[in-house]
């Protein structure tokens, strides 16, 4: 009984943040229809921001764990959603009318260039950073107990916080509605007054902005990353994307918790050799029965 | 036209290549991780190599010869390890080569020297595939992974009184070779695992893993792999409350593993299975104090690269730089190096290993154990 709690537990908050880098794919996908394969890589570029802004916070004396943690956010927060407005704007934008296939390759060409760029200016080798928060919750129950780390209790709250002002920016703010207005039709848009250029924009800066949130409390959690941790967690959050159906904002985030949960489970109560295997099994049942994903709407041919 | 063109330029590169590494004496390639996750490793093979190196340059190099050594960077991949190894054979014209550092980097590797006749020496490949196939050119400086399974396991099943095991490996052929071989062992003296596992190398959460752990109550943990992904594991065994024993191999010498552990509190107590300390020998105190002179930990495998340097040096030295008789050479004599006396079987491994024991502490230092 414990250990499927704890199992549950551990599940929920690798999901959510898969469900928090999902978003990224999702957004992009549902406003332009292109995969955005550099978002993963995006997330690592924010792994590094934290241990610098860590370093910073620390060089100037300020060590409290709320300020730290908050000055990290938000640093963090902007420099990785100025990565994300460049990106767009030198890789994708000047593509903007070409075929999908040409803004793919290009989405894998930056890629590779945020890796080596990453590599080169920071060093190839393992990076970690100190414990900042530690200590746990423990529950007993029966013979058992389940340990929670107060630091997994922030990345859960962290990440439904942010799932929930996300959800408030495109359901209740202008942009927000800017935005659902360029997915539904982008050329009608355009013509009734909105700048979709600046709103897609917009879009690869919330994407980054979600995928640092998830960096941020990945990298104070595990503590370790390296210029090629974006690959493994990018293609994760990408499945998880699809699971729930691309394009659909509640999708990716009810993919990742799946998709989290899904790996947990199979891996504490069966085979973890095997956990990567059940995961994208569960993507292929998903995909027969349901082809555009968990929540995601069919897409339908315009004549 | 443009044909011949080609062809003359290629001719002329040839010459002028040819002319360039006549100048350049004798060219030793030393091949490990540069990049990725494992660059560490590779960094610490290229110090050992360096200062092994310099030290047999000043004092006349190689028949008369100075050595100059090529840098190559498998990046622990195999297919990237087969490509450089073809270049360090065609295109440097290295006579030998001392590395590679994974195994399954090492053993591809090793077919492309033997066919080109080229001395190889791995400071740090514990496999046991890489010698057992027989290739003439082939030597290690340390031992094998089922001397250094034999070690954890009596350690464990002796010294450790343990009777639940769960092991753990990364799937890779060192980490799921060592953790097979300590398995052999420990089931040999009668005790079986209640856990066999393996994890996803570049993942970073093994908190189901831990779990499964906990839920099997074992009280040592052995994991075969390297510390990338061994600190991570550590850390999220000690923040579910799991206090059992961690042991690992030779694949977690390097102060990356406090660092991706997040704090020397949470390797504490962790065990390893490594070579003797090289400041137990005279002539290793001597260059290990030098590295630390010039501000260099002679951590993990520097003293093994320094050594493979040796015996390549003294190998090719005694056979007028002939690589091929070389590798006769090594199997017939034994060299002395800054690691004691060191001689080969007829496969290429040491005819002694000298697995002990090490305990890290709480400050992130390992000290051998006593036993």
């Amino acid at each position: 009984m414990d250990i499927v709690l704890q199992q549950l537990v551990n599940g929920l908050t690798l999901g959510s943040v898969y469900g928090l880098i999902a978003i990224g794919y999702t957004m992009v996908y549902g406003i332009i229809g292109m995969i955005n394969f550099a978002h993963g890589d995006v997330y690592m570029v924010s792994s590094y921001l934290t241990a610098i802004a860590i370093a910073l916070f620390s060089f100037f004396g300020l060590d409290s764990f709320p300020i730290i943690i908050f000055g990290t956010l938000i640093f963090t927060i902007i420099v990785t959603g100025a990565y994300g407005w460049v990106i767009e704007r030198v890789a994708y934008r000047p593509l903007r009318n070409s075929s999908r296939l040409s803004v793919l390759i290009s989405a894998i060409g930056m890629s590779l260039i945020l890796q080596n760029y990453v590599q080169i200016s920071q060093g190839a080798r393992q990076q970690g950073i100190p414990t900042m928060l530690s200590g746990a919750i423990r529950f007993d129950i029966g013979d058992g107990f389940v340990q929670i780390t107060y630091m997994k209790l922030f990345i859960l709250f962290a990440a439904f916080l942010g799932m929930g002002v996300l959800t408030y920016i495109i359901q209740k703010t202008k942009l927000g509605r800017m935005c659902r207005a360029t997915q539904q039709d982008r050329k009608m848009a355009s013509i009734l007054g909105i700048n979709t250029d600046r709103v897609i924009s917009s879009v690869f800066v919330i994407g980054a902005a979600m995928a640092a949130l998830a960096g941020v409390l990945v990298t104070l959690d595990y503590g370790a990353f390296d210029f090629y941790v974006g690959f493994i967690i990018g293609i994760k959050a990408f499945t998880a994307a699809v699971l729930g159906g691309i394009g659909s904002l509640p999708g990716a985030m009810l993919g990742g918790v799946i998709l989290g949960l899904s790996e947990a489970l199979f891996a504490g109560l069966i085979s973890s050799d095997y956990k990567d295997v059940f995961s994208f099994s569960l993507l292929v049942i998903i995909l027969i029965f349901r082809p555009s994903g968990l929540l995601g709407k069919p897409e339908v041919e315009k004549v | 036209m443009s044909n011949t063109v080609v062809r003359k330029t290629l001719i002329a590169l040839a010459v002028a290549g040819a002319a360039f590494t006549a100048q350049a004496d004798v060219v030793i390639g030393v091949a490990g991780p540069h990049t990725g996750a494992y660059a560490a490793f590779g960094e610490q093979l290229w110090r050992g190599a360096e200062k092994a190196a310099m030290d047999i340059n000043a004092k006349g190099g190689i028949n008369g010869e100075m050595i100059k050594l090529v840098k190559a960077d498998d990046a622990c991949e195999p297919k990237q390890a087969v490509s450089i190894a073809n270049r360090l054979v065609d295109s440097d014209e290295a006579v030998a080569v001392v590395g590679h550092f994974c195994s399954s980097s090492s053993i591809p590797a090793s077919t492309i020297y033997e066919e080109a006749g080229v001395l190889m020496v791995t400071p740090a490949s514990t496999n046991p595939a890489l010698t057992e196939r027989g290739l003439p050119n082939v030597f290690r400086v340390c031992g094998r992974d089922d001397q250094q399974g034999d070690v954890a396991a009596s350690y464990i099943v002796g010294d450790l009184g343990a009777k639940r095991v769960a092991i753990l490996h990364d799937k890779d052929t060192y980490g799921k070779g060592l953790a097979d071989a300590m398995k052999d062992t420990m089931n040999a003296y009668g005790v079986e695992e209640v856990l066999y596992e393996g994890l996803t190398r570049g993942e970073k959460d093994f908190n189901a893993v831990v779990t499964k752990i906990r839920s099997v109550d074992a009280d040592v943990v052995y994991f075969g792999g390297l510390h990338s992904e061994a600190g991570p594991l550590v850390r999220q065994m000690r923040e579910q409350g799991l206090t059992a024993t961690f042991i690992s191999g030779d694949g977690i010498v390097s102060d990356e593993f406090v660092s991706v552990a997040g704090s020397p509190e949470y390797v504490d107590g962790v065990l390893m299975t490594f070579g003797a300390d090289p400041t137990s020998y005279a002539a290793g105190k001597v260059v290990v104090d030098e590295f630390r002179a010039s501000g260099i930990e002679p951590e993990g495998y520097v003293m093994y690269s320094y050594t493979a340097m040796q015996v390549v040096a003294a190998a090719l030295d005694a056979t007028e730089l002939d690589p091929i008789a070389a590798s006769d050479w090594l199997h017939e004599n034994s060299i002395e190096t800054v690691m004691g006396t060191k001689k080969f079987d007829d496969k290429g491994d040491l005819t002694i290993s000298d697995y002990v024991m090490y305990e890290w502490d709480d400050k992130g230092n390992y000290t051998m154990l006593n036993n």
